[in-house]
């Protein structure tokens, strides 16, 4: 019991920390541009398929640093020639192109690197395990995933609090043309701040792309649970990502590992009950099956009930 | 206004698209293409039930397929019950189970839905949409696990003789359904409450202070839209035969969202346009080449950059030209940017395809053709004809825009002076 306990706690952990590396990124662009961009699970798979292919030429290290470099400048180029184009018809249509962006870098990663799963391995340096727990072991790449993106994370927040640069991004977040009457290129720090939500995007895929399975599915996966995030953690609100990201990978990590369905819980209290009785895929069903669909449960329980989000501010 | 959009004009147009539906299939009589129709005819309803959403009350939905995908099981699983119990039932009445289903599932989704707008609404369908599509593996017995549910046509209530096993009857079926369905969607926005649709996508707070409640507004037409939607599931559960979890998933929604875009969400015509259109690309290009999907997306993404009326909005708005009599003024400018526009699509679909042999089809060696013309996809000459026609198309595109778009705006401006005047 301790022992899933303490498992299930660092992987929920760790799943959290890289949905924040994500969500954080949607957050920026979306709390200063208003585009939410639904391309950006996209840019975490060309991270991993970039950092695959350097591991295939030079090893896995390299990419570490020159994949999400190399994705953040095409999502500044993105933002430079396509967002900036359909920016004048409003909202829906910087949605749309985002969506339509996504649709073709899926169908671009299929017809480069196929259709089947690619071998990403992980570093040698790393193939060990880290320490042994209740005759389980855990492996070091994990703890080197979670560093980073605490790492990360820290680096992100000394950004934007203790720089400059982060100081006129706080500022063009809520108050983009004040900032360009005061004579900064508010532009310039639209297309900064995209290409590293990106890059940020892309760090995540190179160092999850090992651990989880590099395929052009894995843009299509994770996007839905990324937007629930960001929804639920309050459109806007880098603090609330980091709250939802945290809970969302705890909640799915633990409901993961239950095997118990209300007809255990039914049966206990002396009611028995089986696939043949009325609503029966519904008792039968473990909390492990239902695993996938608690974010989205989550989503429009928050939206009934408190429609800004955890921590938003923001009303769309 | 036109006679054609007033009046006796409006029934002329709907007489001429029924004769047309009519007539199709003595025209184009092989077995593929009755097929085809018969998919443009739900797939033409099933756009048109999301522009009701998108195009017409600005709301921008990602899990659409929802109604359509619970319309559909919901005509499956009726059509079971009948077969089984030999209920004097006639197949045409059947779409109206899906539909009456997708309103039920409308109701219940769409009163959650509708209390945002804008962003989060869309987030809300994809988090609705993809929580059906999850609850496919969870619940069995509705959705038939991975083999899904089949059903069979054929075993309802046989009037005057016709059993809907063979194709030809089917699609004339779906025509009918679809040309009601058309008319009723058409009627729906010519209504007051059509109207207020309108006025809430474009201004919803002055819709508020005129007196009407945006969120009341917003769920009526979900859930019309969503009874539309389960007409057409039921219309594609009874092409079928078979329905499986994925026609609730996120892949048909993002297609009907590529339909009615592409065809145009300003205008009633344009779903149906993107949707024949979109038809016939996912069953004839699928044929001649392999990234067929992201032709389809690179179109989208252009048609979303250049042209956010869609294709539809690109014709009509040659109308009010047409109606004055100034379409000659556009004709040399227009002249002048096919060669740009031949020399990029061409560059393009040779970049797609030579890429394409490239890297997917690396097994067959680099020989391939294309244009009627026979070369090595790795040859030098190759790429650089390529780029040359790439680089040429962009360069030429740049110069003639402004006067096309110059022509064009003379020219309607000397349209709204000739109809002042």
């Amino acid at each position: 019991m301790l022992e899933l306990i303490i498992f299930s706690t660092l992987n929920g952990l760790l799943y959290g920390m890289l949905l924040f590396l994500l969500a954080s990124g949607l957050t920026l662009i979306f709390s200063m541009m208003g585009v939410l961009n639904f391309a950006h699970a996209s840019f975490y798979m060309l991270g991993a398929y970039f950092g695959y292919q350097i591991s295939r030429f030079v090893g896995y290290w390299p990419g570490l640093v020159v994949a999400p470099v190399l994705v953040g400048v095409i999502g500044a180029l993105v933002e430079r020639y396509g967002l900036r184009t359909v920016h004048k018809h409003g909202h829906v249509a910087e949605l749309l192109f985002t969506f339509g962006l996504a649709f073709i870098i899926e169908e671009l990663v299929q017809m480069i690197w196929g259709k089947v799963p690619v071998d990403y391995r992980i570093p040698e340096a790393l193939n060990f395990s880290a320490f042994t727990l209740f005759a389980t072991t855990y492996p070091a790449f994990r703890m080197f995933m979670l560093l980073v993106s605490v790492a990360v994370f820290i680096g992100l927040l000394l950004l934007l609090t203790r720089t400059r640069v982060g100081l006129i991004i706080r500022a063009a977040l809520t108050h983009p043309s004040m900032v360009g009457a005061l004579g900064h290129n508010v532009p310039l720090v639209f297309m900064l701040v995209f290409g590293v939500g990106c890059g940020l995007a892309a760090l995540a895929g190179v160092i999850a792309g090992p651990a989880l399975v590099t395929q052009p599915a894995m843009a299509a996966s994770l996007g839905p649970i990324l937007f629930v995030v960001v929804v639920v953690g309050g459109l806007g609100s880098l603090p609330g990502a980091f709250i939802a990201s945290l809970l969302i990978g705890l909640i799915q990590t633990f409901a993961v590992a239950l095997n118990v369905s209300l007809a255990d819980v039914l049966a206990r209290l002396g009611v028995t009950v089986t696939r043949d009785s009325v609503g029966g895929d519904l008792w039968m069903a473990t909390v492990a099956q239902v695993a996938p669909i608690i974010p989205y449960l989550l989503l429009v329980l928050v939206l009934i009930f408190r429609p800004k989000g955890l921590m938003g501010d923001r009303d769309t | 206004m036109s006679t054609l959009a007033s009046g006796r004009g409006h029934y002329v147009v709907w007489a001429v698209a029924a004769i047309v539906m009519g007539v199709l299939p003595l025209v184009f009589s092989s077995g593929a293409s009755v097929t085809m129709m018969s998919l443009m005819g739900f797939a033409i309803v099933f756009a048109l039930s999301y522009n009701m959403l998108l195009g017409q009350t600005g709301m921008l939905s990602f899990g659409h397929a929802v109604y359509y995908g619970l319309g559909g099981f919901m005509t499956a699983h009726a059509l079971n019950v009948v077969g089984a119990g030999k209920l004097p039932i006639p197949l045409p009445v059947m779409p109206l189970v899906g539909g009456l289903a997708g309103l039920f599932f409308a109701v219940i989704f769409g009163w959650v839905s509708t209390k945002r707008a804008g962003t989060a609404f869309a987030m809300i369908s994809l988090g609705i949409g993809e929580l059906v599509a999850a609850c496919s593996l969870i619940l069995r017995g509705f959705f038939g696990g991975e083999g899904g549910i089949s059903t069979s046509r054929t075993a309802t209530l046989k009037m005057f003789g016709i059993s809907f096993g063979p194709q030809i009857q089917v699609y004339y079926l779906i025509a009918a359904w679809c040309l009601i369905c058309m008319a009723a969607m058409y009627a729906f926005t010519r209504t007051p409450l059509g109207r207020m649709c309108n006025a809430v996508r474009d201004n919803p707070e002055r819709a508020e202070f005129v007196g009407y409640s945006t969120q009341m507004v917003r769920f009526i037409a979900f859930c019309v839209s969503g009874f539309f939607a389960g007409v057409a599931g039921g219309l594609a559960a009874i092409h079928y035969e078979i329905v499986t979890a994925s026609v609730v998933g996120a892949v048909p929604s993002g297609f009907v969202l590529l339909m009615a875009y592409i065809g145009g969400i300003a205008f009633f015509i344009g779903p149906i346009i993107g949707a024949v259109l979109m038809t016939a690309l996912q069953i004839s290009l699928s044929d001649y080449t392999g990234a067929w999907l992201l032709y389809v997306g690179l179109m989208f993404v252009v048609v979303v950059m250049y042209a956010p009326w869609g294709l539809g909005g690109l014709l009509l708005m040659h109308q009010p030209l047409l109606a004055a009599g100034t379409w000659r003024r556009v004709l040399p400018a227009y002249a002048l940017a096919v060669a740009p526009v031949l020399m990029l699509t061409v560059g393009g679909v040779l970049l797609v395809e030579t890429s394409h042999h490239l890297m997917v089809k690396a097994t067959e060696g680099p020989a391939m053709r294309l244009f009627w013309v026979d070369y090595q996809a790795n040859s030098p000459i190759a790429w650089t004809a390529i780029v040359l026609l790439l680089v040429a198309g962009v360069w030429s595109l740049r110069r003639v825009a402004p006067k096309v778009s110059d022509a064009f705006h003379g020219a309607a401006q000397e349209a709204r002076q000739r109809r002042a005047a």
